[in-house]
């Protein structure tokens, strides 16, 4: 068998395609870190979870150390049920504290991890203890403006 | 009355006995597709002819559709003061959607059709007659080679529409219009996930190609050996295909966009 023109564009063909997909997985998509490595489960519950989402991610300092990987409602306690995937390189203490935050005003919710000082870490499996609730911007607006209506009544 | 449900039965029936066959036809195809994969220099040709020679026209339309997203959601995304996620806009709409259905659309009546127009044509001068005369498999030496140059083609061109596109979306939205460079990057690539959205573009692409050479080949060989039903056959491949993407891509999307 010898070489052909022909095995020369379709050589073409297929390095350029390839390189389309290499492109796309590079420069477009991310390979997550958090899906590839080790990782260990955690739990937390949440009065309300304003707007998370599965994959939504878990930052502590800014940083993704996590995503979420399942959000159920546990019907005893009238509270919803978030499963967590961390990274198995980050460990946090007993104490650390979940909350619900939003990337800038309208952005993507996710949850941030702020470090408690217990010497002992979570373990996989484990519950977290602290958590807060998503702020719900309505609320918010409405108490304001509620308060705003009050202190005005007071002046006169 | 009865006439008219006579047609009705007649109609059914036929439209049965041809999904029936093509069905058959399917299993041959991978039944007798070893040849394809011995003699690689076989599909190789193929691929040449479908993969290679439709990069023109996949590059040139991914370009123009990237741009035009880029105009499009640029105009829409700035009313809400997020033009900064104009590049998440591009990406997903491309990777997702848009690179795979176009390019299969496009594959269909560039490569789908010639496809069966050569089938046809050399069931029409009894060329496949010929071969099964002399002790050769048409499906082995003629359908099989077609069928798999397509379907390795498909993602390829894919992936390449979905690039082209994002390179234009880039083009129009941020060195035209001025959207961030940096934010333009970064949104999209905090958003589009490689196995989430980018491998199931590619799987999306490859059942596509899997439709598009299985209808081009089949109309192909399942043609009236004449000149009018060469060419009906091949209305038929691309009108056929079409829709089957179309409806694939429903049923695909469902399956894997659902509600996350």
């Amino acid at each position: 068998m010898n070489r052909t023109a022909l095995d020369l564009w379709v050589g073409f063909f297929v390095a350029i395609g390839l390189a389309a997909v290499l492109f796309l997985a590079l420069k477009v998509g991310n390979l997550s870190a958090a899906s590839s490595g080790e990782t260990y489960a955690l739990q937390a519950k949440f009065d309300n979870i304003g707007g998370l989402k599965i994959r939504s991610a878990i930052k502590s300092s800014g940083v993704v150390v996590g995503r979420v990987t399942n959000i159920e409602y546990d019907p005893a306690n009238y509270v919803a049920v978030v499963s967590m995937q961390m990274d198995a390189r980050y460990k946090f203490p007993r104490d650390t504290f979940a909350t619900i935050n939003t990337s800038g005003l309208l952005g993507d919710q996710f949850i941030g991890f702020e470090v408690g000082g217990d010497s002992e870490m979570l373990k996989a499996g484990e519950l977290i203890k602290k958590t807060q609730s998503a702020v719900v911007l309505e609320k918010l607006i409405s108490q304001f403006m509620f308060n705003q209506a009050s202190e005005s009544k007071d002046k006169k | 009355m009865t006439k008219l449900l006579a047609n009705l039965g007649h109609q059914v029936t036929s439209r049965l006995w041809r999904l029936g066959f093509a069905s058959r036809f399917f299993l041959a195809i991978f039944l007798y597709s070893g040849t394809s994969f011995r003699r690689l220099q076989l599909t190789l040709r193929e691929v040449f002819f479908s993969g290679v020679m439709s990069l023109i026209i996949i590059m040139v339309s991914g370009l123009f559709v990237g741009m035009v997203l880029g105009l499009q959601g640029y105009d829409t995304l700035q009313r809400y003061g997020s033009a900064e996620a104009l590049g998440i806009l591009v990406a997903l709409s491309l990777v997702r959607e848009l690179g795979p259905v176009v390019a299969a659309l496009l594959f269909a009546s560039r490569a789908g059709s010639a496809i069966t127009a050569e089938i046809g044509l050399m069931k029409a001068t009894e060329q496949l007659s010929a071969m099964e005369m002399m002790a050769v498999n048409p499906i082995a030496r003629v359908v099989a080679p077609r069928f798999w140059g397509g379907v390795i083609s498909m993602p390829l061109l894919a992936a390449l529409f979905s690039a082209m596109g994002i390179f234009g979306g880039y083009l129009v939205g941020v060195v035209l219009i001025g959207v961030d460079e940096g934010s333009f990057w970064s949104q999209m690539q905090a958003t589009v996930d490689f196995r989430e959205d980018i491998v199931n573009g590619i799987i999306k692409s490859f059942v596509f190609g899997v439709i598009v050479s299985w209808v081009a080949v089949f109309e192909g060989y399942d043609a009236e050996p004449t000149a009018e039903g060469v060419s009906g056959a091949t209305t038929r491949t691309v009108v056929t295909s079409s829709l089957a993407i179309l409806a694939a891509d429903f049923v695909l999307t469902a399956l894997m966009f659902r509600g996350v």
